[in-house]
């Protein structure tokens, strides 16, 4: 369990870089979403560069593609191409690692970026695999923001209608978005009850950055018969950065050479 | 006079299809009634889903659904998937190219008397405007046939458009088809008057009537709005003095508007668009719809003559 946690560190410092580097990105999130991203890739999940084109890999879609920087990372740790390309190319003129995920970048499974799309995506493919009877799963892993948009409630409803019991949702809670904490903006406060009044297994993480609990809550969700699972994992947003941490400004935050050392020298403190 | 509705053929096609492909899927927001996919749904029960009244979800699962290997075809009223929908076509279907052929039924004024809220008049616009989207408005059922025989063909994203009410024929058992090519239906060297969809049997009655009065009028069948058929455009531009486009759809961004923008490219001479009005449609039957708009075949006929004359 210590050997995910590192890897998360790891690639927290990498995705630090990158967005260094770039000026771009969503920092904030992917400091939150990160510990989730790297247990479901390096634990959790069938899927990896030799079994990407084979109809039983498990599918992930990263509904809050805005985070697609962390994703890369990800990927490229998982080995479907060179990270460092990434991290040196990302959100550059004529860069395949844009902004949101892509389909141009190896391993990314569909595209997405508009938010709100990404739990249909999973309905459809997890409708597909009980059509073909086959047992990869499909996750989804969505912003707490983003649960503002209605479309999420009718892929709720169709989930739980086909019981859809190959299908996994994350909700990365970490209580923020661009212009504030989402008890402001547009609360979620309720959302287990949400979920599990659409007839979902709910399965709350009282710390979602902490990979042995995320773990226990996979391992939960692939036994749940019957009916789709949804994660809620309570996350830190700039997570493992103290200045960033629970500060809506991080949102999408360029840090200067100052910030840069300072949040490399924290998360190194960590991995040492 | 044909009954069968274009939407019937739709589901007959897809039935005889479905007997040999168990990929065929079709997908409904609690339209399988009005889209004529009963028969299909009865039949393929477990090559059907149904997406209750959320044309969002519908567009979008059905997008994950062709990702994981299904050749999708969402149905639903045009008016919604067109538009309620069109971020999820514009993101899951076109940008992501997936293998979905969305199917707008009733399209146009076909929900007559239910009003500017069930019409889609904008959705030629809409779809054409996506990047990799096809836009296609088959005539008749023999037509619509053909059509999704050839799309079942391929697996790139299309929108077709089909009317409510059955249509007359224009072509019989032998009609020529290929794939986003436009059909001649009749030649003449006065006039060309491009259209698609519904209104073709009505541009095919108002050639005979305008030949009745020695004006001879070519009437191309442009069910492919996008990929045009640009080369037909320009081959019957080149015979005649002046052309007239007609289409059941907003006067911008629809047939029309291609047919002009391609004319005054290659080949520029006097286009007429006639089509429904920028503003707020009157209720009715559809033909009397078309009647106050002039879009039956004595309408067509009046704006050719006066297209000819340059009234």
């Amino acid at each position: 369990m210590k050997e995910l946690t590192k890897k998360a560190y790891e690639l927290r410092k990498d995705v630090i870089e990158m967005i260094y580097r770039s000026k771009a990105g969503h920092i904030g999130g992917d400091l939150s979403v990160m510990d989730i991203l790297t247990v479901l890739y390096f634990k959790v999940m069938n899927v990896s560069p030799e079994n990407f084109k084979e109809d039983t890999r498990d599918r992930f879609i990263l509904s809050k593609g805005h985070c697609a920087d962390a994703l890369y990372i990800v990927l490229g740790e998982k080995g479907f191409f060179d990270k460092q390309e990434a991290i040196e190319t990302f959100s550059a003129y004529q860069s395949k690692f844009i902004g949101h995920p892509n389909t141009e970048v190896n391993g990314v499974e569909i595209n997405s970026g508009s938010l709100g799309h990404g739990l249909s995506l999973g309905v459809g493919m997890s409708l597909a695999a009980k059509m073909d009877q086959k047992k990869y799963r499909t996750y989804v892993v969505l912003g707490d923001g983003e649960m503002a948009e209605g479309s999420n409630y009718e892929a709720m409803m169709a989930a739980s209608q086909y019981g859809l019991d190959n299908l996994c949702a994350t909700v990365d809670l970490n209580g923020l978005q661009i212009s504030g904490t989402t008890k402001e903006v547009m609360s979620t406060d309720s959302l287990a009850d949400k979920f599990a009044s659409f007839g979902w297994h709910v399965i709350e993480v009282e710390d979602g950055n902490d990979c042995k609990q995320l773990v226990k809550a996979y391992e939960e969700a692939k036994i749940c018969k019957g009916k789709p699972s949804v994660v809620l994992a309570h996350t830190i947003k700039g997570k493992g950065v103290s200045y960033m941490e629970n500060q809506k400004g991080w949102h999408h935050g360029v840090m200067t050479k100052e910030q840069y050392e300072q949040a490399v020298k924290e998360i190194e403190e960590v991995l040492s | 006079m044909n009954q069968i509705t274009n939407r019937q053929a739709i589901n007959d096609t897809l039935v005889k299809a479905a007997k040999e492909d168990k990929d065929i899927v079709v997908v409904c927001s609690d339209s399988r009634g009005s889209a004529s996919l009963g028969p299909f749904a009865n039949e393929f029960p477990k090559q059907f889903v149904e997406m209750g009244i959320a044309e969002q979800n519908l567009v979008t699962v059905s997008a994950g659904l062709a990702a994981a290997g299904k050749k999708v075809f969402a149905a639903s009223p045009a008016c919604f998937l067109s538009t309620r929908s069109y971020e999820q076509a514009k993101v899951d279907v076109a940008y992501s190219e997936t293998n979905v052929t969305l199917i707008g039924i009733s399209g146009g004024v076909s929900y007559g008397a239910l009003g500017m809220t069930h019409y889609s008049c904008q959705d030629i616009a809409a779809m054409a405007a996506l990047p990799g989207m096809r836009v296609y408005l088959p005539s008749d059922r023999f037509q619509t046939e053909k059509l999704m025989e050839a799309l079942l063909q391929d697996n790139k994203p299309a929108y077709v458009r089909v009317s409510r009410s059955a249509t007359e024929d224009v072509y019989d058992e032998n009609i020529k088809f290929e794939l986003n090519k436009a059909s001649l239906v009749c030649e003449g060297d006065d006039v060309a008057i491009i259209t698609c969809g519904e209104l073709v049997p009505y541009a095919k009655e108002a050639a005979k009537l305008l030949k009745e009065e020695g004006i001879h009028a070519t009437v191309l069948d442009m069910y492919c709005i996008k990929p045009l058929d640009q080369e037909a455009v320009l081959s019957v531009s080149k015979k005649v003095k002046c052309i007239l486009t007609v289409e059941e759809h907003s006067p911008f961004g629809g047939l029309g508007s291609m047919v002009s923008q391609l004319i005054s490219a290659k080949h520029p001479m006097k286009v007429v668009n006639l089509a429904l009005p920028d503003g707020h449609i009157i209720g009715g039957s559809n033909k009397e719809i078309f009647s106050y708009y002039g879009l039956d075949a004595k309408g067509i006929a009046d704006s050719a003559k006066r297209t000819l004359t340059n009234q």
